[in-house]
């Protein structure tokens, strides 16, 4: 089963690998991973999406919270979760009906150059999905995803 | 305020943790903190002869003490060598702090010589770790390295320090207290959880204690003999736990597990509460997870959060340090009459018990490990006694009597080889000279770090090394001939050293000993000696530790010695 979760730890030298050391080093999957200093810089927040059983992701967090520079672990059930792709599309392609993709995406051209059109979304894992399966037909020459950032609703 | 090195730093925090004693080995990166070692008054050091041996004999000093120990090593292999000891401090929560020496700041990260990751390599086998960028963070660093080791869960925890950072100046003020945002242990049990489990303990028909080593960290054992006294709620122990209880206590079952005791292993078994103190449901004691006290509830105290339902599923969990929870819960007790009914429960244990009591059979014609056991425990009632790993190990955890905390020093979790000779060294330096430090070996361990013999002679540090030797790494051999068709695949040691001479060649006293007669007069010529001795005592080669629940199976279903025989 998918799993989300935000760790706030005090922003240290290794603070990472600890945690990443912490997944690896128990068997557990990282899904995806983000990670950026708070605002005041003295903590990070780290978002981790993962996947396992009620008794895995138990073990995950007090691990978790077992690690010296853990302030907090979020595991709320409401999170708002968004990801970001980054999509890079040849201009010599047919481009019809593109920005009804867009649109339909909350998407946006980012960027271009004489050779390439740049597509950005955001939006939640699911939906990323299903729009980078709808842009397959534009034969995209590169494709970026994100990990989830995350924010607890309540 | 006043500048001072980092090398001065490094000693005034020793001071002001109090600590004594210090074990380690020097080398390029450590010059500055070993040229501030060679005039500071402090504290004495012990130079080691292996950095492994530095964190073994650092642990079982923590584990006798009940005190931090510390080890100073160098950067790069003078740091790799230090990760036996490191893990087997983790598995068992021993409270140390490892000072490593690093290359320069400046080198860092450029392959130079000695230099290697030692955060990255060590941060899996530590509580915590921590690379001193800055001359300005190490008071801080010092200080709550000995506050992480010494508080909550216990653990080791390692500092490495650049050699730039040794010699930098910096403003000397060393915290007193220690507040930290992300770590705050909670000692105290919660008051709701307590009232239940008490309630839990009046219900019980055959409730069951299952203590494990987090007894000996919290210095739990007055409170828990009173508890197991008022309640007459029998008990086992883990081989971290013994001494927990004594040995002669009716309601210790002891111990219990791959080679624990028939009543033991039933009562884990057969109890309807399980009520896990400070234990950590190793596989080595439950045997199947799903058949282990498969009709018990579950009670788990336990300061360490993550520890619980890790393993066994608690219904009743309770986080907090064992002493105060066990306190907690005689005071819960005590406000009101009680009565437990455990009387039809402990007259099946008694059966059990009698049934298949730990037993061997002596012999006149080769010495029996389980006889140099007890006679040693004839001959120095309360020693302090230390194993190595092996068959050796487990005879010493069922036939020597504990009778008090911290008798016992061996390596648990890890089961590392080569942890006893200076463990016992660090163990003699932590008791003293009234009391008798006795090590028990294998032929195969007393290898892994004999060279200890060299450090006990140079300190004048006397213990009694007892080498069970029975030509074999016997406790493979013992599985070779049960579950591998007695293929005894490297494990045969018939080619030995002539330890006698060996002792005799670090300038200590050696004994070779093949009868009860030689046993007994060359421990006693042991006891009365000044220096450290080794007695090499031949046993009988083909013994094995029984009872035996194989890998993996029921702990009810044990091979046991008459059992055996038929067979
Ligand atoms: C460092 C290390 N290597 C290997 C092992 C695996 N091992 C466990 S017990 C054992 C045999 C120990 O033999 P010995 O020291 O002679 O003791 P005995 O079992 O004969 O009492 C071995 C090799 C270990 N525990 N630790």
């Amino acid at each position: 089963m998918r799993r989300v979760l935000s760790v706030i730890v005090l922003n240290e030298h290794g603070v990472l690998s600890r945690i990443v050391g912490l997944f690896s080093g128990r068997g557990y999957n990282i899904d995806s991973l983000t990670v950026a200093p708070l605002a005041g810089g003295e903590f990070s927040r780290i978002n981790i999406v993962t996947s396992g059983d009620e008794r895995v992701f138990e073990q995950i967090v007090k691990q978790l919270h077992k690690l010296i520079p853990t302030y907090k672990v979020i595991e709320s059930e409401e999170f708002i979760e968004k990801e970001m792709a980054l999509v890079k599309i040849p201009l010599n392609e047919n481009l019809g009906g593109l920005d009804a993709v867009l649109k339909a995406y909350n998407g946006v051209i980012a960027n271009s150059n004489e050779n390439f059109l740049f597509l950005m979304v955001a939006d939640d894992a699911t939906r990323i999905d299903n729009f980078l399966k709808t842009i397959k037909k534009y034969n995209p020459s590169d494709i970026v995803r994100s990990g989830s950032v995350l924010m607890e609703i309540k | 305020m006043k500048e001072i090195s980092g090398s001065t730093m490094v000693c005034e925090a020793l001071r002001a943790e109090k600590v004594k004693v210090v074990f380690g080995y020097p080398g390029g990166a450590a010059l500055n903190i070993y040229d501030e070692i060679y005039t500071q008054t402090y504290f004495k050091h012990i130079l080691v002869r292996h950095e492994q041996a530095a964190l073994h004999a650092a642990d079982a000093y923590a584990r006798m003490s009940g005190e931090v120990g510390v080890a100073i090593v160098t950067s790069g292999p003078g740091f790799t060598n230090t990760i036996t000891g490191l893990a087997t401090a983790y598995s068992d929560s021993i409270p140390l702090v490892l000072i490593s020496a690093q290359v320069a700041n400046s080198l860092i990260g450029t392959d130079a010589f000695q230099e290697i990751d030692a955060v990255g390599i060590s941060r899996p086998c530590v509580k915590h770790n921590y690379l001193v960028k800055n001359i300005q963070e190490l008071p801080r660093i010092l200080k709550e390295a000995f506050y992480i080791a010494t508080s909550g869960r216990k653990g080791p925890v390692h500092i490495d320090i650049p050699k730039d950072v040794t010699a930098a100046l910096g403003i000397w003020d060393y915290p007193q207290e220690i507040t930290m945002k992300t770590y705050k242990p909670n000692y105290k049990g919660n008051a709701k959880q307590i009232k239940k489990f008490v309630e839990l303990l009046k219900e019980a028909k055959r409730p069951l204690f299952y203590l494990g080593g987090g007894c000996v960290a919290s210095n739990a054992s007055e409170e828990l003999r009173e508890l197991v006294k008022i309640t007459q709620i029998p008990a086992v122990e883990t081989l971290m736990a013994l001494g927990t209880l004594r040995s002669d206590d009716a309601l210790n079952l002891k111990m219990a597990g791959m080679h624990g005791s028939y009543a033991a292993n039933m009562a884990l078994s057969e109890c309807d509460l399980l009520i896990s103190v400070g234990a950590r449901f190793d596989d080595r004691i439950t045997g199947k997870t799903s058949e282990f006290a498969k009709r018990a509830k579950i009670v788990h105290i336990d300061i360490d959060p993550s520890s619980i339902s890790k393993i066994i599923n608690a219904h009743f969990p309770i986080v907090g340090d064992i002493k105060s929870v066990i306190s907690q819960t005689l005071d819960e007790l005590k406000r009101d009459q009680f009565e437990i009914q455990t009387q039809e429960w402990l007259e099946t244990l008694k059966r059990y018990q009698n049934l298949y009591p730990l037993s061997y059979e002596d012999s006149d014609e080769v010495l029996k490990p389980q006889w140099v056991i007890q006679e040693c425990a004839k001959l120095a009632p309360d020693a302090r006694i230390i194993t190595d790993v092996g068959q050796h190990q487990m005879w010493v955890a069922q036939f020597y009597p504990f009778n008090f905390p911290r008798q016992l020093a061996t390596s648990g979790g890890q089961g590392a080889m080569g942890y006893s000779l200076p463990a016992a060294l660090g163990a003699k330096l932590a008791v003293g000279e009234k009391e008798v430090v006795v090590n028990f070996v294998g032929d195969g361990s007393v290898l892994m770090n004999i060279q200890e013999l060299m450090t006990a002679y140079e300190y004048g540090i006397v213990v009694i090394n007892i080498i069970l030797n029975n030509a074999f790494l016997g406790m493979v051999r013992q599985w070779q001939s049960m579950f591998y068709d007695e293929h005894f695949s490297q494990t045969d040691l018939s080619v030995q050293a002539d330890f006698v001479k060996i002792a005799e060649g670090f300038g200590c006293e050696g004994y070779d000993i093949k009868t009860k007669d030689e046993f007994r007069s060359a421990f006693k010529r042991a006891l009365n000696s000044q220096k450290t001795t080794l007695l090499n005592v031949a046993i009988d080669r083909f013994e094995d530790v029984l009872p035996m629940v194989p890998a993996g199976g029921a702990i009810y279903n044990m091979i046991l010695p008459k059992l055996k025989d038929k067979k």
